[in-house]
């Protein structure tokens, strides 16, 4: 059947069609939607989980490889980071059954910390890489590593970008396949790793190396077309815009496209340099297949990011490319006579209960020296104006550690620190722990809103729920606090302001590890009917609202603030800080 | 090939829109790529959907000046975007503005008709949807991305008429809110024809 499928889902039907039976991973944009495609179209073989990192997640996917079914593991660039301890491991022990690891990288970046790349992972680990162009690739791309994986006995990378990952595209979905039925695990001693056996393993490792780039010379979708003077070589969606870019001027170019990055196909890359005048390399994020190229001494010039003709960091584009190949038409300017247009960058949603977690620990603190550390999750979006609480973010768990070690360097200002409910369960409690045991000073605020928002709703071990939708053990934020040796711990409702303010400088007074839990639900969850208006008569237009608060749902008026109906859920936290008391309920939208 | 560039508001259904269309494209047997901002931009941020039909289309994103179309569920997003509109592009827009909170921060201007009447000066077709009195007759603000869709199939400009858009909003939408989505696409589609 034709359907429309997202890059993300062609993966996750492509992992179905492979006969995958385990799969586990972390939510992180842009590679979310394959675990939750593959739990929506579970056809009741696979056991599918949200692991509670990319850590767990990957030696949960080693151990079902061990007992010889095909496991698949989902996480984002630098969720491979937090993975990259059994990564580096398991290539020296082998699987029995196919191993894929999906990492979608994110050029750019939209949604992320860093610009890394995996494939310079992939080559790191000495694990081989395959590298999708489109949604279409995707789909039989991961059937390819599966087989791969599993005729070699190891592990391997499927690396994609947002624009594979988030784009959709037509695709013929054929009926799934029964999947194989696995012996279970054998006993063995090649499954513990040892330095002897690791010693072993690293010849083999080496080896294996080229003959993988021999057989990858001979893969198909390692793909020269075209026979013009001018050489282009590129991977993953980079491709996409070549072939946009050159089209109807097919004749000038012969394209390289590289699908395995890693072993570098280097036969077929020397017939690609000895058959052109000159190559251009196009591919976002690291100039890994130049390197490759640049590798095998051409006697050609080669223009890429080495030389700077392609641009090092962001996004590429099919403009970016037709302007590096001179094919672009002069830019026109925009009109002189345009309004001007201010900036829309992401913020808190009007209603989110972390602006008022933000709000009442920066009135509890006001004229207090304090550093407010931040995490990875929609909180981060508390450094904007005007709330500009977040003053450091690192990675995932780091607010609580970095803390410390600021706590350590300077006892003058009180140290928080913000972590989210999953980011907590991800990579919190370690940090914890590190601080009640070296005896640092800080106050721990977790933004409990029961839920993993940033990524699109997913649930995590406080929920009670599995992503198949399945019942199971709630693990209590609080219980585990206690259990660090914490004796100062609060829960508080956040839009009760008087009594959170209240609670933070409760917390303020005392010494240690404290922890401030604001639990409220993410205003996405549930339906709101009621919002608010503003008393014309009454608003002074002091605008105390929109300075303090920032929320999208206030709008400036000349003399008066007004509220936008379509997006205030009635939170009634501007309502709490009006000096006039001019806002009150307004009613429901139609 | 032909290209449509959805720009708009998080939270203003641009996404449902581009799948609606892409269907309706595939049901007529043609090939459709969409991309889509998905993740942190899309928390009341800026967004955009880029839907791309044709027997051939070899990348989802739309080059500058490249698109046929395009449809504004916000003024200013319209203009944010314009370097994307080919010289003798349509411009299908919701009027209503969302004004950014950078805007009541800093308390710089932010006019939807000004936007507006600049976009009338440059754009060589423009249509302007009465929200207003579709959101009146419909009951819901949720029916505006499927008005937009309406008003795109009636002015032909993607190649998918009424009833094709039709067929496809019927698999994509809930029985249950199908009829007020109806009236929605035939109020889009009306306007065609009486636009100034």
């Amino acid at each position: 059947m034709v359907e429309l499928l997202m890059g993300n889902e062609a993966v996750a039907m492509g992992a179905i069609a492979a006969g995958v039976q385990v799969v586990s991973g972390y939510p992180g944009t842009p590679s979310t939607e394959v675990l939750e495609t593959i739990a929506k179209r579970n056809p009741g073989h696979i056991h599918v989980e949200w692991s509670v990192n990319e850590k767990a997640g990957l030696e949960v996917a080693a151990g079902a490889a061990y007992a010889g079914v095909r496991s698949l593991v989902t996480m984002k660039q630098v969720g491979l980071n937090v993975a990259s301890d059994p990564l580096m491991c398991v290539n020296y022990i082998g699987v029995k059954g196919g191993m894929v690891v999906y990492v979608a990288d994110d050029p750019g970046p939209i949604s992320s910390q860093t610009e890394q790349d995996t494939r310079h992972f992939g080559r790191y680990a000495k694990i081989p890489v395959f590298d999708c162009s489109s949604p279409e690739e995707a789909f039989q791309l991961i059937q390819d590593a599966f087989a791969f994986s599993e005729r070699e006995g190891v592990p391997v990378i499927l690396r994609s970008t947002t624009r594979v990952c988030h784009s959709c595209a037509s695709l013929d979905v054929p009926e799934v396949h029964p999947p194989q039925k696995a012996d279970g695990f054998e006993k063995d001693p090649r499954w513990v790793i040892f330095p002897r056996l690791s010693y072993m393993a690293k010849k083999r490792i080496f080896a294996a190396e080229e003959k993988y780039a021999a057989e990858f010379s001979r893969f198909e979708k390692n793909e020269i077309i075209g026979s013009g003077p001018v050489g282009i070589a590129c991977g993953g969606v980079s491709f996409a815009y070549v072939m946009d870019a050159i089209a109807g001027k097919e004749d000038r170019y012969t394209v390289f496209k590289v699908a395995t990055p890693y072993p570098f196909p280097e036969e077929k890359g020397k017939s690609f340099l000895n058959s052109v005048q000159k190559a251009y390399v196009f591919e976002e994020l690291d100039p890994v297949i130049e390197d490759s190229l640049i590798y095998l001494r051409p006697e050609i010039e080669i223009f890429g990011k080495r030389n700077g003709c392609v641009p090092v960091a962001g996004e590429l584009s099919c403009d970016i490319v037709s302007a590096v190949l001179g094919l672009n038409e002069a830019e026109k300017g925009s009109s002189l006579d345009a309004p001007k247009l201010p900036p829309r960058p992401p913020v808190l949603c009007a209603g989110c209960p972390h602006r008022a977690s933000f709000y009442a620990v920066k009135k509890a603190m006001k004229g207090k020296k304090a550093v407010f550390c931040g995490d990875i999750g929609c909180y981060t979006l508390g450094n904007a104006m005007p709330l500009d609480m977040v003053d450091t973010c690192l990675c995932m768990g780091a607010g609580i550690t970095v803390a410390q070690g600021l706590y350590h360097a300077d006892q003058e200002a009180q140290q928080f620190a913000f972590i989210g409910d999953s980011t907590f369960f991800a990579s919190g409690i370690t940090g914890v722990i590190n601080a009640v045991y070296n005896k640092a000073d800080l106050i721990l605020v977790i933004l409990d809103n029961r839920t993993t928002a940033m990524t699109g709703h997913q649930p995590h071990p406080g929920i009670g729920m599995t992503v198949m939708r399945e019942e199971t053990e709630v693990v209590d934020i609080g219980a585990i606090l206690k259990g660090c040796g914490l004796t100062f711990i609060r829960h508080v409702d956040p839009f009760d302001l008087e009594k959170a303010v209240a609670t933070v400088k409760e917390a303020a007074d005392e010494r240690g590890v404290r922890a401030i839990i604001f639990r409220s639900p993410c205003i996405a969850l549930e339906k709101h009917d009621a919002f608010l208006t503003v008393d014309e008569d009454r608003c002074s237009g002091c605008f105390k609202c929109i300075r303090e608060l920032g929320c999208p749902a206030l709008i400036k008026g000349e003399e008066k603030t007004s509220i936008n109906p379509k997006l205030c859920i009635g939170c009634g936290l501007c309502q709490s800080i009006c000096p006039k008391d001019c806002i009150g309920k307004g009613g429901a939208p139609s | 090939m032909k290209s449509c560039l959805l720009c708009g508001v998080g939270g203003q259904g641009t996404v449902l829109a581009s799948r609606i269309m892409a269907s309706a494209a595939m049901e007529k047997g043609l090939f459709a790529r969409t991309a889509e901002t998905i993740g942190m931009a899309q928390r009341g941020g800026s967004v955009v959907s880029h839907v791309r039909i044709g027997e051939y289309v070899p990348s989802p994103l739309i080059p500058a000046k490249g698109a046929d179309v395009i449809l504004g569920f916000e003024p200013g997003e319209v203009l944010r975007n314009l370097n994307f509109l080919k010289e003798d592009g349509t411009v299908i827009v919701c009027p209503d503005e969302v004004v950014p909170i950078t805007a009541s921060l800093s308390g710089s201007a932010y006019d939807g008709k000004a936007i507006l009447d600049h976009l009338r000066s440059v754009v060589s077709r423009l249509v302007v949807l009465d929200t207003a009195e579709i959101i009146a007759a419909c009951g819901s603000s949720r029916v505006v991305n499927v008005a937009l869709l309406g008003a795109l199939a009636e002015s032909g400009v993607m190649g998918i008429d009424r009833e094709e858009m039709h067929h496809a909003l019927k698999k994509k939408i809930k029985p249950a809110l199908l009829a007020v989505n109806e009236k929605a696409l035939n109020m889009g589609a009306e306007t065609i024809g009486r636009e100034k």
